[in-house]
């Protein structure tokens, strides 16, 4: 106990934590104001909201297994190498000799998981009415975000460099080559023409951009790599931010008017 | 195939664990029941269900063809020969009306639990089965059965919630939500939920992550195609569409109108009533076509385009094995070769050779004169008539714009089971064909 206080005491975490313990009701209050991680709560909630047969809790578990894939996925980025030579291999080391090799397992579990709970989310969201306004907007961008996620999931899916991977990849890439007039078997396409040369082809079309080849090849592997680790996560985290913000902004969690 | 004593063997130490925690699931609700409730019949009924439960554990256990308890086979092959898509879509669409016309019986809680125990134990008697268990075992499918369970779950708590505020409103009463509107600080009564929600979390994904391992096949091969091919598992019940329609239409314009339509819904639905609160009866036109669209379109295509749908995307019944030389007689016909063929009796036109580029344009609009007059008066008549007729009181309210994006956004998700029916009673495979253009409907 007295070492308790000692710590408590000190200039350093006094430095850290503006506030005693949050035991009584003033230092509860301050400790939602001064805390980073706290700040994006509320002081006080209707207890009704925070309710967990109200919520489900969706939207935090959602947002814990997005923390939970960033740090595991970061950690798997030491070890992975995106490349046709090393990417397979690395994935069978992962789960025969290396340790913590569960580490892929609660990666792709946790992707798995964040795709059910979206939907889950969504639903409890629906049901409770709770995109009417003044939130249309905020459910625009948990749109957005639902479209992420499964892009998250998809780019990863190809990662392992396995039959089960390049051939789902393929399948799902496929429907591109059929996006109406630039994909080149969509409809419309052979009305793009200039000087009776097709601009839309197989090395040109929307396919091709998706995968940078005309097959699923070391290109796509690179370019799946970077979506999946750099560019959807940024876009993820910024729309993440701008939902939460929304949630305070748009009249906190919901409730009966 | 048979169940080997291989396949049994694999498979008992799972089952007796799984009807032991049956069992132990209602051992506590019987206690439950009789502690807390006083409710000493139900209590007697969970506790003899229980006691059956460990009962089935054993003879599980005993990984014996004889003792493990399976459905017969003679119930299999039935099953097997008479699911289809057409029984499995209509009566998925049966059952889940059913579910929402009596849904005040089926929220009520005894009820529910004898479903969830009918559930898992209909689980639990086909796991027996080697062709059921090798396609849901498959660590990939794994969470498609957890989503199940999970959707089955939070739709009887919302449901439950819904039926009684709806009875609360009816009554003149506020809702449940309104009637508790204390506040509470935030540290403690949110944070410690949510810091005890992230440990349930991990702890949930750690089992899982130590029970199943991840899915390696072979080294990624681009000579070698599987059959079937498969998307991941969210994206097939897009695949499935891909039996009713092209991939343009299927794999990119009906994804792209969903996640537009979900983005509309908040500027399309004038309905003030029902914000905040679980309620059905105030909002009972968007509450259907919104399960309408997630639970038909979405969840119950990716179940069968998961489980039931094997090497060449062939229908087959839960417990049959997957040959590969399943051979489906494809008879389908176009609209045009019914129209000229079928109708009036004439071969289809066709342009002579070396026409103009304007006379064979023409020829393929004669040729598909029927199709494009069906589709013409389906997008460009029908949203007009109905806001005449059937959304009359929604036209008055929406106004012209927000009206049309409403009636033809309906209109197009309705092609999907529109072209279902149309399939599965004529075989009707394109409204309009234009190979010319790539574009078939």
């Amino acid at each position: 106990m007295a070492i308790g206080e000692t710590v408590r005491n000190s200039q350093i975490w006094k430095s850290i934590f503006r506030h005693p313990m949050p035991l009584d009701r003033r230092n509860r209050i301050v400790v939602m104001l001064t805390n980073f991680f706290l700040h994006l709560h509320p002081v006080s909630i209707k207890k009704q909201g925070i309710a967990l047969s109200f919520t489900w809790c969706m939207g935090g578990v959602t947002f814990f297994l997005f923390l939970v894939e960033t740090v595991t996925g970061v950690l798997l980025m030491f070890y992975y190498r995106p490349t046709l030579e090393w990417a397979y291999n690395d994935i069978l080391a992962l789960r025969d000799v290396t340790s913590l090799g569960i580490l892929r397992e609660l990666h792709r579990w946790g992707a798995h998981a964040m795709v059910i709970t979206t939907w889950l989310h969504m639903y409890r969201v629906f049901l409770t009415g709770s995109y009417k306004p003044p939130r249309e907007f905020n459910w625009v961008i948990g749109v957005i975000l639902l479209l992420l996620t499964l892009l998250l999931s998809f780019t990863g899916y190809l990662l392992p460099w396995d039959q089960l991977a390049i051939w789902a990849i393929t399948v799902g890439s496929n429907m591109a080559r059929a996006t109406p007039f630039l994909g080149y078997e969509g409809p419309g396409q052979q009305l793009l023409t200039v000087g009776g040369i097709d601009m839309i082809t197989d090395a040109s079309d929307a396919r091709f951009g998706l995968l940078g080849a005309r097959f699923v090849g070391e290109e796509t592997l690179n370019r799946f790599y970077v979506l999946h680790c750099i560019a959807i996560p940024l876009a993820t985290a910024l729309l993440l931010a701008i939902h939460f913000w929304r949630v305070r902004k748009d009249g906190g969690i919901s409730g009966p008017l | 195939m048979h169940a080997s004593g291989f396949f049994l063997k694999d498979v008992a130490g799972f089952l007796g664990g799984y009807y032991a925690f049956v069992a132990l699931m209602n051992g506590i609700a019987a206690l439950i029941l009789w502690r807390k409730k006083g409710q000493i019949g139900w209590a007697l009924v969970w506790t003899v269900f229980s006691i059956a439960m460990m009962v089935l554990a054993s003879l599980a256990l005993s990984a014996s063809p004889e003792l493990v308890p399976a459905l017969p086979a003679s119930v299999r092959a039935t099953v097997n020969r008479y699911s289809g898509p057409v029984l499995y879509t209509l009566g998925t669409f049966a059952l889940l009306m059913g579910m929402f016309i009596f849904r005040k019986f089926f929220v009520r809680p005894m009820v529910a639990w004898a479903l969830l125990n009918a559930m898992l134990l209909l689980m639990g008697l086909s796991m027996a089965d080697q062709n059921f268990a090798s396609i849901v075992m498959k660590p990939d499918n794994v969470p498609i059965v957890g989503l199940v369970f999970m959707l089955a779950f939070f739709t009887w708590l919302a449901t439950s919630q819904a039926v009684v505020n709806d009875d609360r409103i009816a009554r003149g009463l506020p809702t449940v939500e309104k009637e508790n509107d204390e506040k509470v600080l935030v540290w403690p009564d949110l944070v410690y939920t949510e810091l005890i929600c992230m440990v349930a979390v991990s702890a949930f994904l750690l089992i899982w992550a130590i029970c199943l391992p991840a899915p390696l096949e072979e080294p990624a091969s681009s000579v070698k195609t599987p059959n079937p091919s498969k998307a991941p598992w969210y994206f097939l019940g897009l695949q499935e569409m891909l039996v009713y329609f092209d991939p343009w239409y299927a794999g990119v314009v009906l994804p792209s109108l969903v996640i537009f339509g979900l983005m509309a819904m908040p500027y399309l639905d004038f309905n003030k009533k029902g914000n905040g609160y679980y309620s059905i009866e105030e909002r009972k036109f968007s509450y259907l076509t919104y399960q309408f669209g997630f639970f038909l379109l979405w969840i119950t295509l990716i179940i069968l385009g998961t489980f039931l749908r094997g090497p060449n995307w062939n229908f087959f019944g839960p417990f049959e094995y997957w040959t590969p030389y399943k051979v489906e007689v494809l008879n389908n016909v176009d609209l045009p070769q019914m129209f000229w063929g079928g109708l009036l009796d004439r071969p289809l036109p066709k342009a002579p050779a070396g026409a103009s580029g304007l006379v064979q344009a023409g020829t393929i609009l004669l040729r598909e004169c029927a199709g494009l007059a069906i589709m013409g008066a389906y997008l460009v008549l029908l949203p007009p008539l109905m806001a005449v007729t059937v959304f009359r009181g929604f036209y008055a309210k929406m106004g012209f714009v927000r009206y049309m994006v409403m009636a033809n956004l309906m209109l197009l998700m309705l092609t999907l089971p529109i072209k279902m029916i149309l399939r599965w009673t004529f075989n009707l495979r394109y409204i309009i064909s234009i190979p010319e253009i790539s574009l078939n409907f």
